[in-house]
């Protein structure tokens, strides 16, 4: 029954976002405010059927109704509960309709916002929103439908890829996904703001709150992955510069560079025509980004047709470059500069400069990513380039743009004369002189001059943050007589765009400290163990114990048939504890494998055992060696193949069980990464940070809402 | 056929909901309206750039000249704005 | 300097930042690539990035050394490999991997570590195993 409704929900949607579209834009075409709020009303009507599209297809998730042909792909009755609720977004119609959802769910926030200003923008914005709203819909009732139903109803669905269960990795793609769409408001902003020739800061200031949003939202996303990369992956990384993690970084390094332009903009008018289009880049990224994942298109160009919505993407992509790029330049002459940039030494000159290197790092992501394809057309073969290559180039670019995060906030707008900012950076500067000479002198960071360096610019950027919060503190002091603390609260409070956004930039000093150390100062072993047998890696003794062998049941909550592992004793120093790493072996239906043997030949993950520190990690990793099983299985094939359910498990017990008592020698991966924990509080920070500078002031609201008020009871009064 | 009927119904109640604002016929708009709250929103961030430059001085950043000269300018810039939305809505006689 | 020339400057000098960028980029790029190459295509003698989908039935394990077979996506050309390191969890028979390494004497020998799988797609099970 309720396929139908679903996708009923998906077609009239289609239709409403079209309607959507034509109504606002002939609203503000012909200037009749009725139809642009008319269209505006149909965005909620499409929030409320994508939302209950989206309550639909979860219900069947939850229910495991197999008669869904994404339930029988994508779930199992054996699934647990959280990553049936989660599995939905695994896969490709899913994730369209979320997209869907939170861009609809977004627009109407922000429609329902702006309903009484940007009267010239807003119709054209709606219109863009619309019409993006409009392309995902029509891909899933075209081609990606998430209510298709099948036709035999089968009894079981093929389960959740066992590699995606795992809680960041079901957090991930929808906070990734509430990055993307909410870059598209503030694009389809500029968008409405060029078309009706109002490019001020009007438009900038209704949608900063959800570009930093959506800024803040695909950062914890990226973080989620890496943090997924590392703690679930069995090579014990959190970055490798792949394509897929790459289309994410690249749309938030550009929302980066625009978060602090449209700052420029705001206070100075200047930069009109580069804030414009870095807001178009940075929605193009996003774009891409979700296409890039979904499709095969850099595995090969070969395998360009392979997602079955690949070219539909593209031509997406490539009409919304177009538009941008032909508005911009048709639009040219009214996004001239209203002033001129006075001194080098200013806020303004920086966050260009700023914006310069991120333009640059996203460049340098975007070359490396798409040189297999870059490299076939110009050489006619393809190559590819690595992680040591993104990391040689990345690295001096980074350098620049931590010092940079250093010296912006000390500077203010328009002109800081210099013998006031040596004054300023004194403080800075010799703490930043005195954590190098401290390091050369009590740490081995000397062993790598990079590392060497940013450690003290991270050290500079730390004691730049410090010295505003605590001369800002002081200032304010001077003129209230509070105490310490009270008057850091309140300076923030007053000031959160500013000390929000200090926050941020500590964060992410301390995050790429985490970075800079665990890349360079990483130690990392492979050997092969039997039980009884050690190897020391760092400081750390490590003992082989024993194996382990469970069934039906791993701690992580995966629902794993099969889990053979190992027992470890660590010991450092006077510390003592034990590390499980396993590994977790998932059945295959493919039916030329025997039924005993299928237990052991599907899918299978490293659930690696790690020990978080501050100061570091020990992270390991097991691989059995079942080579001293292959026969006991082969016997067990032909013996068993036939027997009953309860037969076969015991079977499996016993094979288990054999392992347990006697392995072979198993190979163990141990890594040692010195203030990896450093990055996620890092990101933490800088969230927290985001969340002051996002946060609206009382005071304001206040004041707006007495002036409302105060209008509304003089015009009453006239009428009375 | 579920999706039929489900097509029609669901149809039905947006085009009522959407063209709602159609037939309710023009309401006398009010453009004075929308230019008050862009104007109220204008002065809210030029309130706060004027307390950006205060602090800014205050910090040692920029000098007691530099300041006054930027602080003149910002506090002639909210006064266009307060002069604009009080003929606004001065605009009702008193 | 009068602000005009002063502009300009500063644009010349963006300028030939951004073409010193571009002209790193491409050099180090070229120069530090793996060429990509299926079985059909090896050639002793240099080091390739090989890529192609694992032969069924041909996955032994001994000790550290994990031997298999990679043949061409569309095609039946196919070269057997020997591998050391790290074995990525999606890796099965049927699968697409990336592995570098060079050709030696029939047989390609693998650069420790290099073992790459790439997912049919990310998020589902290959369904033509």
């Amino acid at each position: 029954m309720l396929p139908g409704v679903g996708s009923a929900c998906l077609t009239v949607g289609l239709l409403t976002a079209l309607y959507a579209a034509g109504a606002s834009a002939y609203g503000a075409v012909t200037g009749r405010r009725v139809w642009v709020t008319s269209g505006r009303r149909a965005i909620y009507c499409l929030a409320a059927l994508c939302v209950a599209a989206f309550a639909i297809l979860e219900s069947a998730f939850l229910r495991s109704d197999f008669s869904y042909a994404l339930v029988a792909e994508g779930s199992s009755t054996d699934t647990p509960a959280f990553y049936k609720v989660t599995a939905v977004w695994a896969t490709q119609d899913g994730s369209l309709l979320l997209w869907a959802t939170l861009l609809s769910l977004f627009a109407s926030a922000v429609l329902f916002l702006t309903r009484r200003t940007l009267r010239d923008i807003a119709p054209w914005a709606t219109a863009v929103l619309a019409c993006v709203a409009g392309f995902f819909l029509l891909l899933m009732v075209g081609w990606e439908n998430p209510f298709d139903t099948l036709a035999v109803v089968p009894q079981e669905g093929a389960g959740l890829n066992p590699l995606l269960r795992h809680p960041a990795m079901m957090i991930h793609p929808p906070m990734l996904y509430t990055g993307y769409v909410g870059f598209s408001i503030p694009f389809a902003f500029a968008i409405g703001a060029l078309v009706a020739r109002r490019p001020g800061a009007d438009w900038i200031r209704a949608t900063r709150r959800f570009a930093l949003i959506a800024w803040t939202f695909l950062g914890t996303g990226i973080l989620l992955g890496a943090l997924w990369s590392y703690s679930e992956l069995g090579w014990g990384g959190y970055w490798a510069w792949d394509p897929v993690e790459n289309a994410s970084l690249m749309p938030w390094l550009v929302g980066t560079a625009f978060l602090h332009s449209m700052m420029v903009q705001e206070k100075r008018g200047m930069l009109k025509v580069w804030n414009v289009s870095l807001i178009c880049a940075t929605f193009t990224l996003a774009l891409l980004g979700t296409f890039l994942v979904r499709s095969g298109i850099l595995d090969s160009i070969h395998a360009f047709g392979a997602s079955t919505i690949g070219v539909q993407m593209l031509v997406f992509i490539a009409c919304v470059i177009a538009l941008s790029a032909g508005l911009i330049l048709a639009r040219l002459p009214d996004l001239r500069s209203e002033a001129r940039l006075d001194s080098l030494l200013s806020r303004e000159a920086f966050f260009l400069l700023n914006n310069l290197v991120l333009v640059a790092l996203c460049l340098v992501v975007l070359w490396g990513t798409f040189f297999p394809l870059i490299s076939e057309a110009l050489t006619g073969t393809e190559e590819t380039v690595g992680p040591p290559w993104f990391n040689r180039i990345v690295t001096p670019l980074a350098l620049v743009l931590v010092l940079l995060t250093g010296i912006g906030p000390v500077l203010a707008w328009r002109r800081v004369t210099p013998g006031r900012l040596v004054r300023i950076l004194a403080v800075p500067g010799a703490v930043t002189l005195s954590v190098l000479v401290a390091m050369l002198a009590f740490t081995e960071a000397a062993n790598s001059g990079t590392s060497l360096v940013m450690f003290a610019f991270v050290a500079f950027v730390l004691a730049v943050v410090a010295q505003e919060f605590v001369r800002g503190a002081s200032a304010r002091r001077v003129m209230t007589s509070e105490s310490w603390p009270r008057a850091l609260v309140r300076l923030a409070g007053r000031n959160r765009r500013r000390y929000g956004g200090y926050l941020v930039h500590a964060g992410i000093a301390v995050l790429i400290l985490g970075v800079a150390a665990s890349s360079a100062f990483i130690e990392q072993r492979d050997v092969r163990l039997s039980p009884g047998e050690r190897i020391r890696i760092d400081d750390y003794e490590v003992t082989y114990r024993q194996a382990t062998a469970r069934l039906g049941g791993d701690g992580g909550g995966t629902g794993a048939p099969i889990s053979l592992g190992a027992v470890l004793d660590v010991r450092r120093g006077d510390q003592a504890f034990t590390l499980h790493p396993s590994r977790n072996y998932y059945s295959t239906s493919d039916p030329s494998k025997g039924a005993i043997s299928r237990f052991f030949e599907g899918e299978a993950t490293s659930e690696v055992d790690v020990r978080w520190g501050l100061r570091r990690d020990l992270w390991l990793a097991v691989r059995p060696d079942l080579v001293s099983l292959e026969e006991p299985i082969a016997r067990a094939d032909r013996q068993f193949g036939e027997s009953p359910g309860q037969v076969q498990a015991f079977v499996i017990r016993t094979l288990a069980e054999l392992y347990r008592d006697d392995p072979p020698p198993a190979a163990f991966r141990a890594i040692v990464s010195p203030l990896v924990a450093w990055i996620w509080i890092g990101g933490a920070i800088a969230v927290l940070g985001a969340l002051v500078a996002v946060w609206p002031s009382p005071e304001a609201r206040l004041r707006r809402v007495r002036s409302l008020y105060a209008a509304r009871v003089g015009r009453e009064l006239t009428r009375a | 056929m579920e999706y039929a009927v489900a097509l029609i119904v669901l149809a039905a109640v947006i085009a009522v909901v959407v063209t709602r604002p159609l037939r309710g016929g023009d309401r006398a708009e009010r453009k004075d309206q929308t230019r008050v709250e862009e104007l109220l929103a204008a002065k809210e961030a030029k309130y706060r750039e004027i307390r950006d430059a205060e602090l800014d001085h205050r910090m040692g950043k920029v000098s007691r000249e530099d300041w006054r000269a930027v602080d003149r300018d910002l506090r002639g810039e909210a006064i266009e704005i307060l002069r604009e939305l009080d003929r606004l809505e001065g605009r009702t006689p008193s | 300097m009068n602000p005009a020339r002063k502009r300009k400057l500063r644009l010349a000098v963006a300028l030939g930042a951004a073409v010193s960028l571009a002209a790193v980029l491409v050099y180090t790029s070229f120069s530090a690539s793996s060429e990509a190459a299926k079985p059909s295509e090896l050639r002793e003698g240099r080091s390739y990035d090989l890529t192609g989908k694992v032969v069924k039935d041909s996955i032994a394990r001994r000790g550290d050394e994990l031997r298999f077979e990679i043949r061409d996506r569309d095609g039946t050309a196919s070269v057997p490999v020997v591998y050391t390191g790290v074995v990525p969890d999606p890796f099965r028979e049927g699968r697409e991997v990336i592995v570098s390494g060079e050709l030696t004497r029939g047989t390609f020998v693998a650069e420790r570590d290099s073992l790459v799988t790439k997912c049919p797609s990310k998020f589902t099970e290959d369904k033509s195993s």
